[in-house]
């Protein structure tokens, strides 16, 4: 037993590739990795449902597109309702291709939770994963549901004076089969992740981190180590769920018991320029918060 | 001041102007400056409102809706999707008999993904009791939404108003403008139905068909009625601050043989093209059609008429041409052009009417 | 009517150097427009921004097809994009670079190194020179709007001092 929990962690990635290199995505593009990952390790008998976002523009333009696998566009606020149709309509052909809607925060936490709801609750067979970069990139970084407290956007010159939703506990109020957090400064861990996910029948979801260096403003270069601060610090949890019972990824763990500094994660993103110690303050008591109930779910105390 | 600024731009400036109380919208290309800048006044200081970031249109209309009922002056943009995604509560907005502005920032519809100018979206729309004007130079952005304020909230029209604007070719470009003091030109708002505790009723409840023939056909009285409020503000307008505005802008249209009738900036591109026709010796003008709603008396004579649509009803035809032939009876050549922002030149104008053959439709660069 | 072409990459500040451009030509008692022709593309990817300026209202919308004056704010877009396509028989081409490449070499070329000016006045933001303020300079010492229009333009549109400092340098260090 404990062999095979070793080697589902460090899981070979698949060479195959279904993004074509020079995607038009910005330099240092995080969610251009994830996908790629994802596609990985969802193999080509996948059909992708994408909502307005960056994902959108990052195909190219037609007749070109940047991918292996079907891409089905569509509105913003439709992805999970058009899965769900996609989804029962492969069901019915007899067909087994994978259905994943690839969606930004603002296309899953703001305009799109209706549908998502909808869909989780309805026990649809298909994988949702919104990849998080914390604002409307697609539009130009304004501020999302997702966006954090204190962070500048700009609808938010002044700082974000609102928390980040807390998706993950709303998904999980769909007591569904699977559901997991990443970030992609862990691409093996995204690979077995959504691996996983694809074996379950049902409804599945992926919240997966995604820095983004424009609307974070960072150095495009800091991409990995952004995520990986961001995971370091607490800032961000990566976690299973099956049904109730909660697993903790090893990188979380370790963040909880030897945590990065969260200035440090603060300080190399230029969105959270100026912030001040009351915000930073109340930024560390609700990542604090979401660690500690995460820790005593982890150990059936809760 | 005289200085230069975007249309988008403009529009944000002048609901600040307007004294604007609550705003709430989403971003969506090619509008996001507008609310981008709504937001950045609010955040300093140097506009006192609420702006409300909505997670969606359909929530940034019925946001709206709210306010405007207190008898607050309120405002949203919008473009294309967002447009069509709110549209439930646009119907709302005016049956309910809200003085709502809306910016909409034309853009064409997807599936593809187009973000350019087309006037397919606010024409969607012109059936739900909405004023729609189009404009064509930043400073008509800036006048046209100053003076929709005054129009919707008179109490003969309690409806709101669309101010429509090209996407990219008029909000992204930066021309001069003229900012106002607007001082009384608006009168605060009184809306005689608010919400008030102090006089209970039910709002929007069932209501019989008797009842329900009478409060549409009164949209329809205050439609008529806007007429005549639209003429005196525009004169108003003209008074105060010199420009002057009407139904349609006329270029070289007295002796004209031919006419061109467009909307938004293909329609001030065409007076280049006719500079180009005249010196050819054709005698053709220009007439840019700003109102939709209330669609305006045309008088065109009898003048060979091309319309430029930058629009389409499938298994219709061109909206504008449709609705010209249709009040005025009159046939024309209709060019359907600068869909999803193809590009249209004064060139393509003028051999528009050189190559007219009235009766017909074409699709500019396709043939179908 | 004097139509401009403007290359640049996006986010090098291309957008903001045709306002200003239309803002000191504004500020000379013209008519201009500044429009940026945005593309589906993200940041990095090559840009156009048409510049019109005239002595009466401008009325034209589309695109500028014969420029009398082509700007490259990225030497690199030459390899990419056919910058001087269109261009006037007289038409001037002016380069950010410190020697004219060999592809302007049949135009009526100018340059400037406007990246090393920016490196020089510490203009840097996010990592990246700001070109936009710089070009100014260079531009009114072609001729395009008065010295005393470009400084204020700039002055109306950035309090940082380093902006205009930057653009008086390209003034001073654009040959013509
Ligand atoms: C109904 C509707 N409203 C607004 C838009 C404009 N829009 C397109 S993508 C987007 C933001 C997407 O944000 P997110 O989902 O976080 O994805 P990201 O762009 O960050 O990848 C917006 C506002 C739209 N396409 N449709
Ligand atoms: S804005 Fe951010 S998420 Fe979008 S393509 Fe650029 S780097 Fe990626
Ligand atoms: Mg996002």
């Amino acid at each position: 037993m404990k062999n095979i929990r070793v080697l589902t962690l460090m899981p070979t990635v698949p060479d195959t590739e279904y993004i074509h290199k020079c995607t038009s995505a910005c330099a240092g593009c995080s969610s251009d990795l994830i996908l790629r990952h994802v596609l990985k390790a969802a193999g080509p008998d996948t059909v992708l449902v994408v909502p307005a976002c960056c994902t959108s523009v990052l195909q190219g333009v037609y007749p070109n597109t940047s991918f292996g696998i079907p891409v089905y566009n569509v509105a913003f606020a439709s992805a999970a309702a058009v899965a769900s149709g996609m989804a029962a309509a492969f069901e019915e052909l007899g067909k087994n291709t994978n259905v994943i809607a690839y969606a930004g925060d603002g296309g899953t936490v703001d305009i799109g939770i209706q549908a998502l709801s909808g869909a989780l609750e309805r026990g649809t067979n298909f994988l949702y994963i919104c990849y998080d970069n914390e604002a409307y990139g697609n539009t130009g970084m304004q501020r999302s549901g997702s966006t954090p407290l204190g962070a500048r956007t700009t609808t938010t010159p002044g700082g974000k004076p609102h928390q980040k939703k807390d998706l993950d506990r709303i998904i999980a109020a769909h007591h569904l089969p699977y559901m997991a957090t990443s970030c992609s400064a862990y691409p093996q861990d995204i690979v077995r992740k959504v691996e996983k996910a694809l074996s379950i029948k049902g409804p599945k979801f992926l919240h997966i981190l995604a820095p983004c260096p424009p609307g974070w403003r960072y150095d495009t270069a800091k991409t990995i180590e952004v995520g990986k601060l961001a995971v370091r610090s607490g800032m961000w949890a990566m976690y299973e769920r099956e049904y109730d019972t909660l697993t903790l990824s090893g990188q979380t763990k370790a963040a909880m018991m030897k945590p990065a500094p969260l200035e440090e994660y603060l300080k190399i993103q230029g969105r959270f320029s100026g912030l001040k110690p009351d915000t930073i303050a109340e930024i560390r008591q609700s990542m604090e918060r979401n660690l500690r109930l995460l820790k005593k779910e982890a150990e059936g105390t809760c | 001041m005289l200085t230069i600024s975007t249309g988008n731009n403009a529009v944000a400036a002048a609901v600040r102007e307007a004294g604007t109380g609550v705003v709430a919208a989403y971003p969506i290309t090619p509008q996001t400056e507008i609310v981008e800048q709504i937001a950045n006044f609010v955040t300093k200081g140097s506009m006192k409102a609420s702006y409300i970031p909505v997670e969606s249109e359909h929530s940034a209309m019925a946001a709206c809706i709210g306010a405007s009922i207190t008898g607050i002056r309120t405002f949203t943009a919008t473009s294309s999707h967002g447009l069509l995604y709110m549209n439930e509560m646009v119907n709302w907005a005016a049956a309910a008999r809200l003085p709502i502005v809306m910016a909409n920032v034309n853009r064409a519809l997807g599936p593809g993904w187009n973000v350019w100018a087309e006037h397919t979206d606010s024409l969607q729309a012109r059936d739900t009791g909405w004023l729609q004007v189009y404009v064509a130079t930043v400073q008509e952005a800036y006048d046209a939404t100053l003076m929709a304020f005054r129009i919707a909230e008179d109490r003969r029209v309690y409806l709101p108003v669309m101010v429509n604007l090209d996407g990219f070719t008029l909000s992204h470009i930066t021309q001069q403008l003229e900012d106002v003091k607007i001082g009384d030109f608006i009168p605060p708002l009184v809306l005689d139905h608010k919400i008030d505790p102090a006089h209970p009723g039910g709002y929007g409840c069932m209501t019989s068909s008797v009842d329900y023939v009478r409060i549409r056909s009164d949209i329809e009285r205050s439609m008529r009625d806007s007429v005549e409020v639209i003429r005196e503000t525009e004169a108003e307008f003209a008074k105060r601050f010199g420009r002057s505005y009407s139904w349609t802008d006329d270029y070289r249209c007295e002796d004209a043989e031919v006419l061109i009738l467009s909307m938004g900036t293909l329609g001030k591109e065409a007076e280049v093209a006719i500079d180009i026709l005249r010196s050819e010796g054709v005698k053709a003008g220009s007439m840019r059609v700003r109102w939709i709603r209330p669609f305006p008396n045309l008088d065109l004579g009898d003048r060979e008429l091309v319309v430029i649509d930058r629009n389409y009803s499938f298994g219709f035809g061109g909206i504008l041409a449709g609705s010209i032939r249709a009040k005025t009876g009159k046939t024309c050549y209709n060019v359907i052009a600068g869909l999803g922002g193809q590009e249209v030149t004064y060139h393509d104008i003028a051999s528009f009417v050189r190559n007219r053959k009235i009766g017909t439709e074409e699709w500019f660069g396709v043939k179908i | 009517m004097y139509e401009i072409r403007l290359h640049s990459r996006g986010g090098q500040g291309g957008v903001t150097a045709a306002k200003l451009m239309a803002l000191a030509a504004f500020r000379d008692g013209k008519y201009a427009t500044a429009a940026p022709f945005y593309g589906a593309e993200r940041r990095g990817a090559p840009i156009v921004s048409f510049i019109r300026i005239d002595d009466q209202q401008i009325k034209i919308y589309s695109q500028i097809h014969q420029p009398d004056l082509v700007v490259v704010l990225d030497s690199s877009i030459i390899n990419l994009v056919n910058v001087f396509d269109g261009l006037k028989p007289d038409g001037k081409v002016l380069i950010n670079a410190s020697e004219i490449p060999k592809a302007a070499s049949g135009y009526k070329s100018y340059c400037v190194d406007l990246t090393g000016i920016a490196l020089k006045t510490d203009l840097i933001v996010a990592g990246s020179p700001i070109l936009n303020t710089p070009v100014i300079g260079a531009l009114a010492k072609l001729g395009l709007f008065s010295k005393e229009s470009a400084r204020a333009a700039i002055a109306e549109m950035f309090a940082d001092e380093r902006n205009l400092k930057a653009a008086m340098m390209a003034y001073e260090e654009l040959v013509v």
